[in-house]
């Protein structure tokens, strides 16, 4: 197979993902509103101590972006797995991890993006200052394809069992406690104003690894499931 | 040319075939029968490479289909029992996908539902087809990639008598054209021109 006809699998696929997440744009609506409701929900649970808020702001935002995304993995394959499109994947002429990484990139574009488009108002609303705003959208920007990465291998893994939700939180939540580490004292060393490109490399490091990872280990463990 | 090689297929603990082989050349036709849960299906998703055999193995031109990987997937086509289309895209859209998972030939997408009796429905939501119409477009599958083997699970479910005469004449024309198929079916299959090799798999396990 030439590289020209597995470019445009890719794309298509990831057209594929995107028009059938525009015709349920309700669901594709649901982890956003998670994450605003949860993170606007925190003032009002703890108090609106200005200086309270600011402390636990970055780990708020964070720990609302991971259970966003926990929230939306299944989508990935269980819809494809459901009515037997995932098996003609793996019977396809092309590598199942580009498939695969098209898939991602689709879950990342309709669930990551967002949360990422919205974090700056939530950072306004917790009173984090403006320099910890754009490191938070930094550490979104490189951490959320991560969470869909790194879902995407737990997904693959559990989607051939009927109750896969629970495994699945304990399969992925480890794995993204890393990025929530980094990211969060991240944003909180930024609003102290000090210097954070270790922090940012790290995460960065992080995304490289999961890119070039996952998509093998997603295509591995759904012969697994399917086998 | 395919060939099975003492497959064995054990699934919960019960065997549900063993040593069990075959050869299907060009332009043949294997038909599996069998009573309900007596391997049908798995056979042919070994045969599709989805499911490893526990013993055995199934050769396409003399290597083992598992190392060739895509280089096998190229050439075969499988329908399996759930139709592997996506309900809330149009036959068109579900089509330009599975033709872009494989080697396209020459047919069109409006040619191949043409073939199946689906043209003027290419874009309703698939959603929206009965569930023959939705098994047909599930069949247009194969007639858009270049593939030798087809490998299909049931393909007359919830079909109508007019169905059923049109895919068989699809099978027909795929075999005498040096096509290869492998079928489960509950339905008597009739092909005229193929030369059919039929493989019970109840009178072969116990």
């Amino acid at each position: 197979m030439n590289s020209d006809s597995l470019l445009r699998a890719f794309t298509l696929l990831l057209k594929r993902d995107l028009t059938l997440a525009m015709r349920h744009r309700a669901e594709m609506i649901n982890p956003l509103l998670f994450f605003v409701l949860v993170t606007s929900l925190f003032p009002l649970g703890i108090g609106a101590d200005p200086k309270l808020l600011q402390a636990v702001g970055p780990g708020v935002i964070w720990v609302a972006a991971l259970l966003a995304a926990l929230l939306s993995l299944e989508g990935i394959f269980r819809s494809d797995f459901e009515d037997g499109t995932l098996e003609q994947f793996l019977l396809s002429s092309h590598p199942v991890s580009v498939l695969v990484l098209a898939k991602v990139l689709a879950h990342w574009l309709i669930t990551g993006l967002p949360l990422l488009v919205i974090s700056p108002l939530l950072g306004v609303l917790l009173g984090l200052p403006g320099d910890a705003i754009l490191i938070l959208l930094v550490t979104l920007a490189l951490g959320t394809p991560v969470l869909s990465l790194i879902g995407a291998v737990g997904v693959a893994l559990t989607v051939g069992l009927r109750k896969g939700g629970m495994i699945l939180s304990l399969l992925v939540l480890p794995l993204y406690v890393p990025l929530l580490i980094f990211a969060a004292s991240a944003v909180d060393t930024a609003a102290a104003g000090l210097p954070v490109t270790a922090h940012l490399s790290l995460i960065s490091a992080l995304l490289v690894l999961a890119l070039s990872l996952s998509p093998l280990a997603t295509a591995a463990a759904l012969r697994i499931s399917l086998s | 040319m395919l060939e099975a090689d003492a497959l064995t297929c054990i699934r919960d603990d019960r065997t549900l075939f063993s040593n069990l082989a075959f050869r299907l050349k060009p332009g043949e036709a294997l038909v599996l029968e069998g009573r309900n849960g007596s391997g049908k299906t798995s056979l042919l998703r070994i045969l599709c490479g989805i499911r490893l055999p526990d013993a055995g193995a199934v050769t396409w031109g003399g290597t083992d289909i598992g190392k060739l990987g895509p280089d096998y997937h190229v050439h075969t086509a499988y329908v399996g029992h759930r139709d592997g289309i996506k309900l809330d895209l149009t036959p068109l859209e579900n089509l330009a996908m599975a033709r872009a998972l494989g080697k396209p030939n020459d047919t069109t997408l409006e040619e191949a539902l043409d073939k199946v009796d689906l043209y003027g429905f290419e874009d309703v939501l698939t959603r929206n087809l009965s569930a023959g119409q939705q098994r047909r477009l599930a069949l247009a599958r194969l007639l858009i990639t270049e593939t030798v083997l087809w490998i299909l699970d049931e393909p007359f479910t919830s079909l109508d008598v007019h169905g059923i005469q049109v895919i068989e004449e699809l099978l027909d024309r795929h075999t005498s054209g040096g096509g290869m198929l492998a079928v489960t079916s509950h339905h008597a299959v009739n092909l005229a021109n193929t030369t059919i090799q039929r493989i019970n798999l109840s009178e072969l396990s116990t």
